[in-house]
């Protein structure tokens, strides 16, 4: 087929309303707000329906065109990017929260639900329910955090927003809808277990080996009160202990962390957010007596203690999800922030900070550290994010390099670099056993012989 | 206005700005309406950037994604950046440059120069603005010019509601006169297009108008017209919305109401609202009316969901088809189970009953606006 043909193909499944191939659409498609280069797509479909995707996916096998699926692309790491071109289904279309079972408590959404929407919808329906909310803009995809192994505000009690997953729709690469976990099986979809999880198969993949089109999610009791105390230390090396105990109280529901230059009242601490949350008074207090108690001689010591908040800082850190993370990308008055998200040993915290103001400073660049929780300790997210002014390419190439350097410093140091652009992505495929590498290589041609799905994504 | 298009590349395309600030759902209606990235408000900010630096040349998409903003400001108003305010203003000033350089397209450079030629966007004669309505005085020295804006005096939904206004400023006793035929554009869909030439000219020309009449007080029917005023340089008059005087009058006990069983949910037009603050009288004015139930719509207030007839689109309307803005609205409104819509705007009464006809909803629910709800109640006695 042709192009034109092509398009006509795609305009006879999902209306001619829904497929571009204008200049304007591609240049938006071919791009995300962070640094990766752009890369041109064919074109931009907006299917509704999961046999639309069906349909689309059959006629870019037959034909051999790269698909890459979408959200909000946003995850800053060039993950949307259409490398090699190809048809770029943006799911957004597809936004229906098809059931909630609040006894069971999951949600069964589409594949374009937003986090913002899924928030607002369980706080007017199911105010007792929550599902794990990243800093993301509320903009963000759920079905797309999934994708990226993505964690929100209830990673430290959860784990990664994968992990909670209840079932899965896909469309192959073949075209083929398989369901995964207790759908497969009936109408519910409560879990993915006692099933051999093949949901592996497709969650942190980015895409490259079947688009999701619903997902069934955990959801999680939603306390009416919420707080947040700021424990500050000086010395990084006491943040995994400060963690390690807080953890150990169970008591808190989610954990931060973070480290900037400015304002200068921030320098050279480090803050650890720890948010409690209760349906009564009573419930917060004693959470709190009881996370203070476990700090006490740290406090006592004067190592670290508590920060008083002011009135704004309060609102600031309360606020869901937190604006200050996005409104980083005007630092420079230029548009734009990249973020290694490392997933790291907690005991590795005090490395990974040193690693920020060394690449920082090597660089000359500002930055901001935030990190989370992921289990009980068990693991954490750390960010070493940068600004960078589109409108300045030095800016942009001294934030370049700095990423590079903190996803190479993230391995130096025993982590995993979160969501990463393909190029790092390579990085990790040549770093681990080869065996390994070539199990995933035939996983991937598995589902996707023609190597359609996203092509430029976990491909070795 | 005075924006810096060089500080376009500010917006960092997250998106916060297409939704309200309850997440509940998209809330730009060109968005919402085409659904792909680049008539949202930051990938149209990013088009108007590539656009600028010669990335992109002018195109008929281009057009319809800059001029399908409807200026509605739901992005200023949820955008998290300190440019918040500025969000906007950047697309009016793209549209500035495209008017510039001759490139807006036909249907909005149509719109523009009707106005410029006949006061109005439409090219109908002057001689027929003012045709229909009989038995209203026209200005001298009245307490109140009563301005009643293109829409009201040329389309028949607004005509609706400036006969409603006419009744109830009458049922109170109130001092007021019209312009008739010598009534001009008041320019605020000039300025939202761009054209800010032409806004320039219409503000110049109705307040000398104003000054030679010796008007002191300007009652609209339109809250297009009310933010259009409130912007004319060294005003020299007061500008009222029709509410806010409504208002003043119930406060007054100038009505007598008659208990009148109905739910009503109300509309918050974007100029009255997010644009100029007026959330509270509409409603009040609803409340007071004994018997009636006011229920709210998902997105209400700050979040209301534009009618999508701002910036010309009512007129030309390129975000017309099953998604427009005013029929994903009525089905919103449905939902609440209210048997009225209530509005305070000409354009989104045109736009809302249009959109009820579109959905074949004339049997379940109607369009009326506030002043009709006042008179409504004061017949039902
Ligand atoms: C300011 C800011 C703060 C952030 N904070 C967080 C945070 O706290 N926690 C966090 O986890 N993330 C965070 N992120 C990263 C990211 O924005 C989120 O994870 C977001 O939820 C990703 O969703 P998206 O819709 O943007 O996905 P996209 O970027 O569109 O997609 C992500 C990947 O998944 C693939 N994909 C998307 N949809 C499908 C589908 N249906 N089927 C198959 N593949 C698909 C895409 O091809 C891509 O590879 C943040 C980003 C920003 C800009
Ligand atoms: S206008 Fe503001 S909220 Fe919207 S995309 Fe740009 S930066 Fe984000
Ligand atoms: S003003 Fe309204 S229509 Fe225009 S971009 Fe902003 S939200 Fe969309």
């Amino acid at each position: 087929m042709n192009k034109k043909e092509v398009h006509k193909a795609l305009a006879e499944i999902v209306g001619e309303e829904y497929v571009s191939d204008s200049k304007e659409d591609l240049y938006i498609y071919s791009r995300d707000p962070g640094l990766a280069e752009p890369h041109e797509a064919d074109f931009v479909v907006l299917p509704k329906t999961v046999e639309e995707v069906q349909k689309i996916v059959q006629l870019a096998n037959k034909e051999r065109i790269p698909v890459i699926p979408a959200g909000a692309s946003l995850s800053l790491s060039g993950l949307t990017i259409p490398y090699k071109g190809g048809i770029v289904i943006d799911l957004r279309r597809m936004d229906k929260i098809i059931e909630v079972n609040r006894r069971s408590r999951y949600v069964v959404i589409e594949a374009g639900v937003t986090h913002g929407k899924l928030k607002a919808f369980l706080e007017e329906q199911y105010p007792d329910l929550c599902h794990s909310l990243p800093e993301a803009p509320p903009s963000a995809t759920v079905v797309g955090n999934l994708m990226i192994h993505g964690q929100g505000h209830l990673a430290q009690q959860y784990g990664f927003n994968s992990s909670m997953v209840t079932g899965l729709e896909i469309v192959l690469s073949s075209g083929e809808i398989c369901r995964i976990g207790s759908c497969a099986l009936g109408s519910y979809w409560f879990s993915l277990e006692p099933f051999p999880i093949p949901a592996g198969l497709f969650l942190g993949w980015f895409g490259a080996t079947g688009i999701v089109t619903k997902a069934g999610l955990r959801l999680y009791p939603k306390k009416k009160l919420r707080d947040v105390e700021v424990f500050v230390v000086e010395d990084p090396n006491l943040v995994p202990e400060v963690i390690y105990r807080v953890t150990h109280t169970e008591m808190a529901e989610d954990i931060t962390t973070s480290a900037q230059p400015y304002p200068l009242m921030f320098r050279d601490i480090v803050m650890i957010q720890i948010y409690i949350t209760g349906d009564e008074e009573e419930e917060l207090e004693f959470k709190r007596k009881l996370i203070w108690s476990s700090l006490r001689d740290i406090i006592n010591s004067k190592e670290g203690g508590f920060m008083t908040l002011a009135p704004n800082m309060k609102i600031a850190f309360l606020e869901r999800p937190m604006s200050n993370i996005t409104r980083f990308a005007d630092v420079l008055k230029g548009g734009g922030f990249v973020y290694c998200g490392a997933i790291i040993p907690i005991d590795m915290f005090s490395t990974a900070l040193k690693k920020l103001f060394e690449i920082a400073s090597r660089n000359q660049v500002t930055f901001s550290h935030t990190g989370r929780v992921i289990g009980r300790g068990h693991c954490m997210m750390f960010s070493f994010a940068y600004p960078f002014n589109r409108e300045d390419p030095e800016s942009m190439e001294k934030a370049r390099k700095a990423i590079q350097e903190s996803y190479i410093a993230t391995l130096e140091i025993g982590g995993i670099p979160w969501k990463p652009e393909p190029p790092i992505q390579r990085v990790l495929l040549e770093k681990m056993p080869r065996e390994t590498a070539e199990l995933l290589k035939r996983i991937r041609s598995l589902l996707d012989p023609n190597g359609i799905m996203n092509p430029g994504n976990w491909s070795v | 206005m005075s924006v810096d298009l060089r500080n376009v590349h500010r917006c960092f395309r997250c998106g916060w700005c297409k939704l309200p600030s309850t997440f509940i759902d998209y809330n730009c209606p060109s968005y919402v309406r085409f659904h792909f990235e680049s008539y949202s408000p930051g990938g149209r900010l990013w088009l108007i950037r590539a656009w600028l630096k010669k990335e992109l040349r002018w195109s008929d998409r281009l057009a319809e994604i800059l001029f399908s903003c409807v200026g509605c400001r739901n992005c200023s108003e949820n955008c998290k950046m300190r440019f918040k305010d500025e969000v906007t203003d950047w697309i009016i000033a793209a549209k500035s440059v495209a008017i510039e350089e001759g490139l807006a397209p036909p249907k909005v450079r149509e719109f523009l120069e009707n106005i410029a030629k006949f006061g109005n966007p439409w090219g109908l004669p002057r001689s027929q603005r003012a045709t229909w309505i009989s038995g209203v005085k026209k200005y001298e020295g009245d307490e109140y010019l009563l301005y009643l804006g293109c829409e009201s005096s040329y389309l028949e939904a607004g005509r609706k509601v400036a006969r409603n206004v006419i009744e109830v400023l009458e049922a109170a006793g109130i001092s007021f006169g019209i312009l008739g035929n010598e009534e001009e554009c008041d320019g605020n869909e000039a300025y939202m297009l761009g054209e800010m030439g032409l806004f320039q000219e219409l503000a110049f020309k109705n307040m000398k108008l104003f000054q030679e009449l010796g008007v002191k007080k300007v009652l609209t029917i339109s809250p297009h017209a009310y933010n259009a005023m409130k912007k004319y340089p060294a005003r020299s008059f007061e500008v009222i919305h029709f509410t806010q005087l409504l208002y003043e009058l119930v406060k007054e006990g100038k009505f007598r109401f008659s208990r009148m069983e109905c739910k009503v949910t109300y509309h918050d037009p974007c100029f009255l609202g997010r644009y100029n603050g007026i959330y509270l009288e509409p409603r009040k004015i609803l409340l007071s009316i004994p018997g009636l139930k006011l229920v709210e719509m998902k997105r209400t207030r700050e979040n209301s969901f534009c009618c999508g007839g701002g910036s010309g689109n009512f007129v030309f309307d390129l975000l017309h088809g099953m998604e427009s803005p005013a029929r994903v609205r009525v089905r919103e409104a449905l939902e609440t189970g209210a048997k009225v819509l209530a509005i305070a705007c000409p354009i989104c009464r045109c736009m809302l009953e249009d959109a009820i006809k579109d959905e074949g909803l004339e049997e379940e629910f109607e369009v009326k606006d506030v002043a009709e709800m006042i008179l409504d109640s004061m017949k039902s006695r």
